[in-house]
């Protein structure tokens, strides 16, 4: 060891600092796990949601298709409606979520008279029927997209993934 | 470290401030490291520190706690089943609230059995016994938080004792309980804001007041 005495003064100082440091660490770290427990939470898997729209109705025009789900908010259990806007391209299923990628409102389907286009009417946003965004308008992006399956010729949506098509 | 403190000094000068909080004499008849039995002088400190635990973990609780007549019990169920550390948490505000006031009164005791009390230092027993009555107040609106049976029943009685006070006592009763027969939604929300904000306000400048009058005064010399 080096020649360096350590004085009283430090020695004391050195344990009252690391005592006090194990008591305070001993009553933060569970309190601090407590309360950034929401971030460490394991990501519950998103199941299709059955919906009451018959696969052999839709068309290549896109339908609105209201769905419900429950949804375990912590200690409270409520029934959320959502929709979707789907339509068919050839054999394939195309379900786009209504959510504006610009601030969130929700998108309407030829809105404010803007033929073949998604309209935003917050703040003008236009999206083509793949939910491509329009250049010059204010989303960032294309419409997210729900997985989609069937049963019994209805339609089901899973969770949302990033556009494909766009 | 050193340096960071170093720079900060220089331009507020804060050594003098802190030093004048942490740096005095503990005179020899009041440190357990002379004679043991002075551990009794600590009692007044070990309430202190189990106070700075209740306010932390009470902090925490009300991250998931919500004072309604529907959601006050599930939300403390989740936070204490659900939550990573939930138990922990709870369990600190749960035996604190207890311990505090097993410390309080054996800093109580040391106080009148030293005869502390005595002139010049009258106020600061005073200022002691308010901070009592506000440590009783606050264990007696925290039990109802949970909104449990135990919660409801042990606030009846409470709400019965002090509806017996002569004259004002119906009036008391109301305003703790915000109904005249009902002790439902509106209780417990007045429960948790006297808790959470007016309680916990009166304590803080009580304990200002009793640690700046202590400070003043120094401690009490040896019997």
């Amino acid at each position: 060891m080096s020649n360096k005495k350590v004085s009283r003064r430090q020695f004391l100082n050195y344990t009252l600092t690391g005592v006090g440091g194990f008591m305070a660490a001993s009553i933060l770290m569970p309190m601090i796990r407590f309360a950034i427990d929401p971030a460490l939470q394991a990501k519950a898997e998103g199941d299709f949601i059955l919906t009451s729209q018959k696969i052999d109705e839709l068309t290549d025009v896109p339908v609105r298709v209201d769905f419900s789900y429950e949804q375990v908010d912590a200690w409270y259990k409520s029934e959320v409606s959502e929709m979707a806007w789907v339509y068919k391209e050839g054999d394939k299923i195309i379900a786009l979520s209504p959510v504006c990628k610009h601030l969130g409102c929700t998108v309407n389907w030829e809105g404010g008279e803007h033929k073949n286009e998604y309209f935003c009417a917050c703040h003008a946003g236009r999206y083509e029927k793949n939910g491509k965004n329009i250049a010059g308008t204010p989303p960032t992006g294309p419409l997210d997209q729900y997985e989609v399956s069937e049963k019994d010729g209805y339609l089901m949506l899973g969770k949302k993934i990033p556009n494909t098509l766009a | 470290m050193r340096k960071l403190y170093d720079w900060v000094d220089e331009r507020l000068d804060i050594t003098p401030i802190w030093r004048d909080i942490a740096d005095h004499e503990v005179p020899e008849h009041v440190n357990p490291a002379h004679h043991f039995s002075a551990f009794v002088y600590c009692f007044g400190g070990l309430t202190f520190f189990i106070t700075v635990i209740q306010i932390l973990s009470g902090m925490f609780l009300t991250m998931y706690y919500v004072p309604d007549v529907e959601n006050a019990w599930k939300s403390v169920y989740y936070l204490q089943n659900e939550v990573a550390f939930g138990e922990i948490v709870r369990g600190m505000h749960h035996w604190g609230a207890s311990l505090v006031i097993v410390m309080m009164f054996l800093h109580t005791l040391r106080v009148f059995f030293t005869g502390s009390y005595k002139k010049p230092r009258e106020l600061n027993w005073i200022v002691g016994v308010l901070i009592f009555c506000v440590m009783l107040g606050l264990g007696f609106t925290g039990y109802l938080l949970p909104w449990d049976m135990k919660a409801l029943f042990a606030t009846k009685v409470g709400l019965e004792i002090a509806g017996s006070v002569p004259f004002i006592g119906d009036l008391i009763k109301v305003l703790l309980a915000g109904d005249d027969t009902i002790i439902g939604a509106q209780t417990l929300t007045r429960f948790f804001a006297i808790h959470v904000f007016f309680l916990p306000a009166a304590l803080f400048v009580l304990l200002a007041v009793h640690f700046i009058m202590i400070r003043r005064q120094g401690i009490s010399g040896p019997l």
